[in-house]
C-alpha cells in the first residue's frame, strides 16, 4: 500500500437547487483499498460517486486521483470505471463485445483485445456465455459481465454503485464473496456505494458513513460498530438501545454516572470526557446485555438491574428478548452457548436479571438534527431504534 | 369441458370483413370483363395496359419523390424533436409537446386548407415543393411520436456506461444510442413513407398542375371510369407494400 491519499476529495459540494446533496466532503482513500460509502438513500453517496466518475460537476472542491486533479475532466478521460446499479450492459452487443467495448474505443489491435477479453471472461467465469446477448443472462451473470467490462480498462479506481441491490439474497451473498476475491486478485482500489451495512461491513477496509450530504464517520468496520461517533452512526450500523440522560458524576478518570428519566442510574465508559451536567445519549447494543434468572456476581463496573420479559423471539442461532425496565423496553440478544436441554429457557412474563459492563456502552453528545427524531419516539419504542427504523428508504 | 366455437367464428368473421374486399379487388384485376359484376375469364390485359399509361407512371414518380424526400427529412427533424422533448425540461415543454402532437389529431381538411391559404399568401407556386412541405409538416409528428416512445423506454445509463468506458459523447451516440434507436427511427420513417404515399386530402389542396400524385390520379381515373386499371394498379401497390413490410420485419428480427 502506497500513500494513504491515492484518491482525495477536497471540500467537495454539490447542490441540486436548494438541496445540498454533498456538503463539503473531504475524504482520502489509500491505493488498493476496499472503501465503502454507506448511508441511507438520499445521503449523497451516489452523487459523490458520480462526481468521481465525471457525470456530475461539483459546485466547489477538487477531486485528486493519483496526484492529478481530475475535477474538470469529462468521464471518458478519467481512469475510473463504474459498475452501474442496473448493470447498463449494451443490449445490442454480445457478452464478448460488451467486455471488448472499452478496448475497441481505444482502437487497440484485435489480437490484443481478444487476449484481454479471454482473460476477463476467465476471471468472471463466463467463458461459455461469451456469445450470448445480455437479455438472456441471469442477474448474477449480468453482474459478472459488468465487472469484466469495467476491469478490462485497468482503472485506477473501480466504482461500484449498489451493485448487489438487484440480486436476491442467496446470490447477493455469493457475489459478495466473489467481489472480495476479485478485489484481492486484481489489487485495484474499489469504491463501493451501498445502503446495506452488512455488505459494507463484510467487504470494506474502511467505511465512510454518510447522512444528509455529510460524512458522519470514517473508520474500519469494527471502529464504526464499536465506537460510533454520532447517534446516527450508532443507529444506522446494527441495532442499538438509546437512552436520553444527563451526566451527574465523573467516576475515576474514565467513567461517568448518568441519570435517565424512567430508568435506573447507569455507569458508563466516558472516553469523550463529557463533563457533569451535560445531556447525552447512551447507546447499548442488544448483544452486550447479559440476561439470567439468577443474580449475576456483583462487580463495580457492571450495571445490574431487574426486568420483566415481555417478549421472546427464538431465531435458532439467537434469541431476542424484549425486557421492560421501568419505562424502557430493552432489545436484548443472546447467543445460545448451551443446549436447551441443560437449561430451562427464559420465558415470557418472567422476572430476570440483566447486566452489562460499563465498557460495553457508549455515550454520544447530542448534536445532529436527526437526534430529535430519536428522542421524540414514544417510550414504547425507545429501546428499539435500529437501522431500518431510523432510515426512511 | 367443450370448447366454445365463438372465438373461431368471430376471428373468421373479422378476417373476412378485413380482407374480402381486398381479395375481390385482386381477383378483379385479372378479370377480363370490364365490369366487376361479371366474370369474363382470367387475363393480364389490364396489367399490360397499365404499362402504357404514361400519366400513371408520372404520378407514381411524383408520389415516390415526395414520399422518399418527405420521410427522409421528417425522420431527421422528427428524431431531433423527440430528443428535445425527452431530454430537456423547460417550462415550454408541455406547449412544445402539444404543438408536435396536434397535427396527429387535427382534421386533414383543416390542415390542407390552412396550408393552401398559407402558400397562396406567401405567393408560392403550387407544385411538388408545396406537397413536399405539407407532407413534412405532418410526417414530423408521426416520426417524433414513434421515436419518443422508444426514448421513454431507453435506459440512458448505458450512454453513461459507454462514456465511462472511454467513449466521448459522439462515439457513444453512434455506437450505442443510434443502433438501439434504429428500429424506432426506421419504423417512424416507414410510417411517414406510407402516410405520405397515400395521402389524398392534404395533397389535393396543395397540388398544382403537373404535380399530380398517385392517389389523386387514381381518384380522377375513377371519375372517368377505368376500374379494372385501378384494380391492377392497386394490386401492384399491395404487393410492393407487403414486400416492404416483410423486409423491414425481417431486418429488425436479424438485429435481435
Amino acid at each position: 500500500m502506497a500513500s494513504t491519499n491515492y484518491l482525495e476529495f477536497e471540500n467537495v459540494s454539490k447542490h441540486f437547487g436548494s438541496i445540498r446533496a454533498v456538503d463539503r466532503v473531504s475524504l482520502s482513500i489509500a491505493k488498493g483499498e476496499f472503501f465503502s460509502l454507506l448511508g441511507p438513500s438520499g445521503c449523497g453517496k451516489t452523487t459523490l460517486l458520480r462526481i468521481l466518475a465525471g457525470f456530475e460537476n461539483p459546485n466547489t472542491g477538487r477531486v485528486i486521483l493519483n496526484g492529478r486533479d481530475i475535477t474538470d475532466l469529462p468521464p471518458h478521460q478519467r481512469r475510473v470505471n463504474t459498475i452501474f446499479q442496473s448493470y447498463a450492459l449494451f443490449p445490442h452487443l454480445t457478452v464478448r463485445e460488451n467486455i471488448a467495448f472499452g478496448l475497441r474505443i481505444e482502437k487497440r489491435l484485435k489480437k490484443e483485445i481478444d487476449t484481454e477479453v479471454d482473460r476477463m471472461l476467465a476471471l468472471v467465469q463466463m467463458e461459455d456465455q461469451a456469445h450470448k446477448y445480455p437479455d438472456i443472462l441471469s442477474g448474477g451473470q449480468k453482474q459478472r459481465v459488468a465487472i469484466a467490462r469495467a476491469l478490462i480498462k485497468k482503472p485506477e479506481v473501480l466504482l461500484l454503485d449498489e451493485p448487489l441491490a438487484a440480486l436476491d439474497l442467496k446470490l447477493r451473498q455469493r457475489m459478495l464473496m466473489e467481489l472480495d476475491l476479485i478485489h484481492d486478485e486484481v489489487g485495484i482500489t474499489f469504491l463501493y456505494v451501498t445502503h446495506d451495512q452488512g455488505e459494507a461491513m463484510s467487504l470494506s477496509d474502511h467505511i465512510a458513513v454518510m447522512n444528509l450530504g455529510i460524512i458522519e464517520q470514517i473508520g474500519t468496520p469494527a471502529e464504526i460498530y464499536e465506537a460510533p461517533r454520532s447517534s446516527f452512526v450508532a443507529a444506522f450500523i446494527g441495532d442499538t438501545n438509546f437512552f436520553e440522560g444527563k451526566v451527574t458524576d465523573i467516576v475515576g478518570h474514565e467513567y461517568s454516572r448518568l441519570t435517565i428519566d424512567g430508568f435506573p442510574d447507569v455507569l458508563c465508559f466516558n472516553d469523550k470526557h463529557i463533563s457533569a451536567g451535560n445531556p447525552v445519549f447512551l447507546s447499548i447494543r442488544p448483544e452486550k446485555f447479559h440476561i439470567s434468572r439468577d443474580a449475576p456476581p456483583n462487580s463495580n463496573k457492571r450495571n445490574i438491574m431487574r426486568g420483566l420479559v415481555e417478549d421472546v423471539i427464538y431465531q435458532g442461532l439467537l434469541t431476542k428478548f424484549w425486557v421492560r425496565v421501568q419505562e424502557y423496553r430493552l432489545s436484548i440478544v443472546q447467543q445460545h452457548s448451551r443446549f436447551l436441554l441443560d437449561e430451562k429457557p427464559i420465558r415470557w412474563n418472567e422476572e430476570v436479571w440483566i447486566s452489562w459492563h460499563a465498557d460495553d456502552s457508549f455515550m454520544l453528545e447530542r448534536y445532529s438534527e436527526s437526534d430529535e427524531q430519536l428522542v421524540s419516539l414514544p417510550p414504547e419504542n425507545i429501546g428499539d431504534v435500529n437501522g431500518e427504523a431510523a432510515t426512511p428508504e | 369441458m367443450k370448447r366454445s366455437r365463438a372465438p373461431l367464428v368471430v376471428t373468421i368473421a373479422v378476417l373476412i370483413f378485413f380482407y374480402l374486399p381486398i381479395l375481390i379487388l385482386v381477383i378483379n384485376s385479372f378479370n377480363a370483363s370490364r365490369f366487376s359484376s361479371t366474370w369474363g375469364g382470367w387475363t393480364l390485359a389490364w396489367y399490360a395496359r397499365l404499362w402504357h399509361e404514361g400519366e400513371i407512371w408520372h404520378a407514381m414518380q411524383n408520389s415516390l419523390i415526395i414520399a422518399v424526400s418527405a420521410s427522409a427529412v421528417s425522420v431527421v427533424i422528427g428524431t431531433l424533436a423527440a430528443f428535445a422533448l425527452h431530454r430537456f425540461d423547460t417550462r415550454l415543454q408541455k406547449t412544445q409537446y402539444l404543438l408536435i402532437y396536434t397535427p396527429l389529431v387535427i382534421p386533414e381538411l383543416l390542415m390542407g386548407l390552412s396550408l393552401l391559404l398559407f402558400f397562396v399568401a406567401i405567393g408560392m407556386n403550387l407544385g411538388l415543393l408545396t406537397i413536399f412541405f405539407a407532407h413534412v409538416t405532418f410526417c414530423i409528428s408521426y416520426v417524433a411520436m414513434v421515436v419518443l416512445g422508444r426514448l421513454q423506454d431507453f435506459d440512458f445509463s448505458i450512454i453513461e456506461a459507454a462514456q465511462d468506458l472511454g467513449a466521448n459523447w459522439w462515439t457513444a451516440a453512434v455506437r450505442v444510442l443510434l443502433p438501439l434507436l434504429a428500429p424506432g427511427i426506421i419504423a417512424g420513417g416507414l410510417l411517414a413513407f406510407t402516410l405520405s404515399i397515400d395521402d389524398f386530402v392534404i395533397t389535393f389542396f396543395v397540388a398544382g398542375p403537373g404535380s399530380t400524385t398517385l392517389p389523386i390520379r387514381i381518384y380522377s381515373m375513377i371519375k372517368f371510369g377505368a376500374p379494372p386499371l385501378i384494380n391492377a394498379l392497386s394490386t401492384i401497390l399491395l404487393v410492393v407494400t407487403f414486400l416492404a413490410v416483410w423486409i423491414s420485419q425481417h431486418l429488425t428480427e436479424e438485429k435481435r
